[in-house]
């Protein structure tokens, strides 16, 4: 791994203790994310996605735990490192923005204080300092009138204003990398745009790389390079965004994409994906996706799937993903 | 299916007279303390719905699109009798509706939520939810309410050993379709679905769309569908009203509000959906900059000139009313500009935005 | 396409591999590995056992006099002696520990159910209903809650049903301030709107929709509410106003023996330490039940 790679992951694997057994919540993930480059990771509920972004920051919840694996931040192996060497790390070098930005941010703490605090604590910034870098980063992320905005709390602003706030302190350290948990899931359409083009832009002038974690397909295909497919834990599809999702090499993704109501694309009837998420506790043999799948075979239920590289950098854990092909074939000869 | 409510089937859209019309409606909702509104140069009162003029023709699906805080939530609510208008006159059938509904009224308008952890009651079982619908209203004998619940799990695509579970046992997506059964079992000639979809994973979104589909086709339901989400709409409406801050600011048919939009709104609305066909590197400005204003705030003359593009001095003076197209075709739109030849230029600088 | 009891396809959030570990955890909680929970069961076991099996446990009468044997120690025929009017101490401990106990489950019943109906009042129709009904709260709530009841019994006079209606009279308020916060919230919830959709009267949505969800908070409050009469009834008894003598009461019991402190300690001190017991049951079981019903967010 060269400079090239800021977040390298391997092999990951979450385990959640429950009563009814052992959640496999993310069984063997791999990916990586270059230096200023962007990787959308997409799933529904139950697939993990969210799992591994704690993962990589280190706040899984005490329940869960990694158990074998390997997360390589800058050639740092986080999963090796006591909790509070991951703290120091979090700021610097990587930092999260989540979903709800009114549990996010402290209600009784102003909001330059907020922001500032982190060059405060990681860079050891006088409180002058902080607050000079606070307004700076204000106005960075677009937010009016930034000398009255300082002393306000997150109440008096918007959802899209908060999301701004957010993204201000995710960048108060300078991070390398920045990992976002549905950022703007919560957002209405018109703020949506707004946040991902800053967020985009925000990150091409520093060369920030992002993790993007959503189940939006569009919204990964706006702001990221690269993106990684989940469903149940693992990972099945791994490419170049605009490839995977317009010529899919996985059932699920393939799936996902049919039954989605697109805004572009007015198809005559949506195709829902058939049965219902595995289990993470007592998986399905084989592929995962098998009991869903219209193109499932006989070997779909015994052997493992791993991830098989493609020719053009894309990655599978389909065994009978040709099939996929001729599927979308026959997708667009329809009229 | 002979006990399911009579109506034609693929019934032509806009073909019939309006049954549920909207005329001057408002909504509002009082706030605060008299003190601080007078300190902070506020209103009172929370125009959530601020005088809005609606048509909902028999048969037709027509969807209510708009952001947070446009009110398509509230005027839906306000229509199906669940709120209290305190302007204007909602019309059902011709007929005026009182305030307080009548039982019979109620049947004619049933809405399903957004929410389906929370639109079931816990502690009934989906069979018990549906008997007490069906008793009170007497819509069948009596002996005849185990098979009418039984018939219209059945139209949802649920079995009838589904009526002693309790919907703890469902997921969110079966719930939402215990929660359309429900709106089924009275009959109704209007289902509102406020958001059926918003909180559902995107691989059972399509069974619901579907199903709602369906019953429209088969049952010849007239649909009102409020949605923020522009490709939901396309795949199931007829005709599609905007909302922005509590007024409607442009109706049409579906296809001419995605290929022709008129106001500047709907055409920010629609350049700021996400696209497959735009790279991360496109680097253009927001479709709409600027967050929209309180509504104990509205801007005088038009609502929305302090996020649009096109806005002159008239605007801030003229409130625009909501005028048809010269062209015909009932496409309507409340923007001084809406029909003039500069909207065209416009299209050209924005690009095709179908 | 439906299978009951095995959730299908997901939803956001509130399903998914950690939310069904907690789930999980929290069903998880068996009432009978709480040893807080078991101990408050035994001991109510064990004192209402002994309370129900009274006249089996001895032959004496506890209100028959016997001056001849009046004041003696504990001993082979008087298990813990007798009281300056030769009655017989344990038998006395027996049945007033049988009527406070059936005095006190009888009236937590009363303030529940009142206090409950104006909650719900209080709580569905808002506007002047509320505040009526918070006013006469606001009017109980200003005085102490034993000056209160003191004050009624006083005009009412002594007796069981004195008790009643003075305990009544004050105990509603924590009961509706309850039921009517947790019904401002879940009036709030799509299943009340839908009910209102469909046309169901104000009635029958409390009474069918929102009654069943919110009661378990007052059950919860009813367990402490009990060990707060069962005090109530004893400190009437005390001072002389609860169950007129001869009648054994755990509270007139209490006060008759202050006088012989310091010879026949036991007098006073066994009924003392048998309150203190089963308040501590009561509190058990109470918290213990709190813990398993509580709504795990």
């Amino acid at each position: 791994m060269g400079t090239e790679t800021i977040l390298e992951v391997r092999d990951l694997h979450v385990r959640i203790a429950s009563r009814r057994g052992i959640v496999r919540a993310v069984d063997g993930v791999s990916f990586e994310v270059p230096r200023g480059g962007a990787l959308g990771v997409v799933g529904e509920s139950g697939s993990g996605k969210s799992m591994t972004l704690r993962a990589i920051l280190g706040v899984l919840p005490p329940e869960a735990r990694v158990t074998s694996g390997q997360i390589l931040l800058d050639g740092v192996d986080l999963v090796q490192l006591r909790s509070s060497e991951v703290n120091r790390l979090r700021g610097p070098k990587m930092s999260m923005i989540f979903q709800e930005p009114m549990s996010a941010l402290n209600p009784v703490m102003r909001i330059g204080r907020q922001i500032a605090e982190g060059p405060q604590v990681h860079l050891g910034y006088s409180r002058a300092r902080a607050a000079e870098r606070a307004l700076e980063l204000m106005r960075r992320v677009g937010i009016p009138d930034p000398e009255r905005r300082f002393r306000a709390y997150p109440h008096e602003f918007s959802g899209g204003m908060r999301q701004r706030v957010m993204i201000a302190i995710a960048l108060s350290c300078d991070p390398e990398i920045i990992l976002c948990d549905e950022p703007t899931t919560a957002l209405d359409v018109t703020i949506q745009d707004q946040i991902l083009r800053l967020l985009t832009r925000l990150c091409r002038e520093s060369g920030v790389s992002l993790v993007f974690v959503t189940h939006d397909l569009p919204v990964v295909a706006q702001v990221c390079q690269d993106i990684a497919v989940m469903y149940g834990g693992q990972l099945v599809e791994r490419g170049e965004v605009r490839e995977v999702l317009l010529d899919p090499r996985h059932p699920y993704t393939l799936g996902l994409v049919r039954s989605a109501p697109d805004f572009e694309y007015v198809r005559d009837a949506l195709v829902p994906i058939p049965g219902s998420p595995p289990s993470l506790v007592s998986p399905p043999p084989g592929c995962r996706f098998h009991p869903r799948c219209d193109f499932a075979e006989d070997d779909c239920r015994v052997s493992q799937t791993p991830l098989r590289l493609l020719p053009g950098g894309r990655a599978t854990a389909c065994l009978h993903y040709e099939r996929c092909l001729d599927a979308i074939a026959a997708d667009r000869g329809r009229p | 299916m002979t006990a399911v409510p009579a109506g034609p089937a693929a019934v032509t859209p806009g073909a019939g007279e309006p049954l549920l019309s909207a005329r001057g409606v408002s909504v509002s909702f009082p706030v605060g303390s008299p003190l601080t509104a007078r300190i902070r140069h506020e209103e009172r009162l929370l125009r959530a719905v601020d005088g809005v003029d609606l048509e909902l023709r028999r048969g037709e699906a027509l969807a209510l699109v708009g952001e947070s805080g446009s009110g398509k939530s509230t005027l839906a609510q306000a229509l199906a009798g669940l709120l209290r208008a305190d302007r204007g006159e909602i019309r059902f059938d011709g007929r005026l509706l009182q305030a307080s509904r009548s039982r019979a009224d109620r049947r004619r308008i049933q809405m399903v939520f957004q929410d389906p952890y929370s639109s079931l009651n816990p502690r009934l079982t989906v069979g018990g939810m549906l008997r007490e619908l069906l008793r009170v209203h007497h819509v069948v004998p009596r002996s005849q309410v185990g098979a009418f619940s039984a018939e219209l799990l059945g139209l949802v695509g649920l079995a009838e050993a589904d009526l002693s579970a309790y919907p703890r046992q469902f997921s969110g997506g079966q719930r939402q379709r215990v929660a359309i059964a429900r709106a089924l079992a009275l009959r109704p000639d209007v289902l509102v679905a406020d958001e059926p979809v918003s909180a559902l994973d995107v691989s059972v979104q399509a069974t619901i769309l579907n199903l709602l589909r369906d019953l429209r086709n088969d049952l010849g339901l007239t649909l009102l569908l409020i949605s923020h989400n522009l490709a939901v709409v396309r795949h199931l409406c007829d005709r599609v009203a905007v909302m922005y801050l509590g007024r409607i600011v442009e109706v049409a048919r579906t296809e001419e509000i995605f290929s022709a939009p008129r106001h500047p709104y709907t055409r920010g609305l629609l350049a700021a959906i996400p696209r497959l066909t735009e790279s991360a590197a496109d680097d253009r400005t927001p479709a709409i900059a600027g967050d929209p204003p309180s509504p104990l705030r509205i801007p005088t003359g038009c609502r929305f000139r302090t996020r649009c593009p096109l806005a002159q001095p008239r605007c801030q003076e003229e409130d625009p009313a909501l005028a048809v197209s010269p062209d015909g075709g009932g496409h309507l739109a409340a923007c001084h500009f809406a029909f003039t030849p500069a909207v065209a230029l416009n299209d050209a600088e924005h690009g095709d935005l179908s | 396409m439906s299978a009951i009891g095995a959730p299908a396809d997901a939803g956001p959030a509130s399903t998914g591999p950690l939310a069904a570990a907690r789930a999980q955890r929290r069903a998880g909680r068996r009432w009978y590995r709480q040893p807080a929970l078991m101990a408050g069961i035994v001991i109510l076991v064990i004192v209402v056992g002994m309370a129900l099996a009274a006249p089996l446990l001895t032959s004496y009468s506890p209100i028959t006099q016997n001056l001849s044997a009046s004041l003696l120690g504990p001993g082979a025929h008087h298990l813990l002696g007798t009281d300056q009017l030769g009655r017989d101490t344990f038998t006395r401990l027996l049945y007033g520990l049988r009527l406070d106990l059936r005095i006190a489950f009888i009236v937590v019943l009363f303030p529940f159910c009142l206090g409950t109906v104006l909650g719900s009042l209080a709580g569905y129709f808002g506007g002047w209903v509320d505040a009526v009904i918070m006013r006469l709260v606001d009017i109980v709530v200003a005085f102490p809650f034993y000056v209160l009841v003191i004050a009624l019994v006083f005009v009412l006079g002594p007796g069981e049903r004195s008790i009643y209606i003075a305990i009544t009279a004050v105990g509603w308020v924590a009961y509706a301030r309850i039921i009517r916060g947790e019904i401002l919230v879940a009036k709030r919830q799509d299943y009340v709107t839908a009910a209102r959709a469909g046309g169901l009267s104000s009635l029958r949505i409390m009474g069918r929709h929102l009654l069943p969800n919110v009661i378990t908070q007052a059950f919860i409050y009813a367990m402490s509410d009990i060990v707060q009469d069962i005090l109530a009834i004893v400190t009437l008894g005390y001072l002389g106003l609860g169950i007129p003598p001869p009648t054994a009461d755990l509270g007139s019991m209490i006060n008759d023996g202050q006088n012989f402190l310091s010879t026949h300690w036991q007098l006073t001190t066994i009924p003392g330490l048998v309150v203190v017991v089963v308040g501590l049951g009561l509190s058990l079981v109470g918290d213990g039940l709190a813990d398993l019903f509580r709504p795990g967010r």
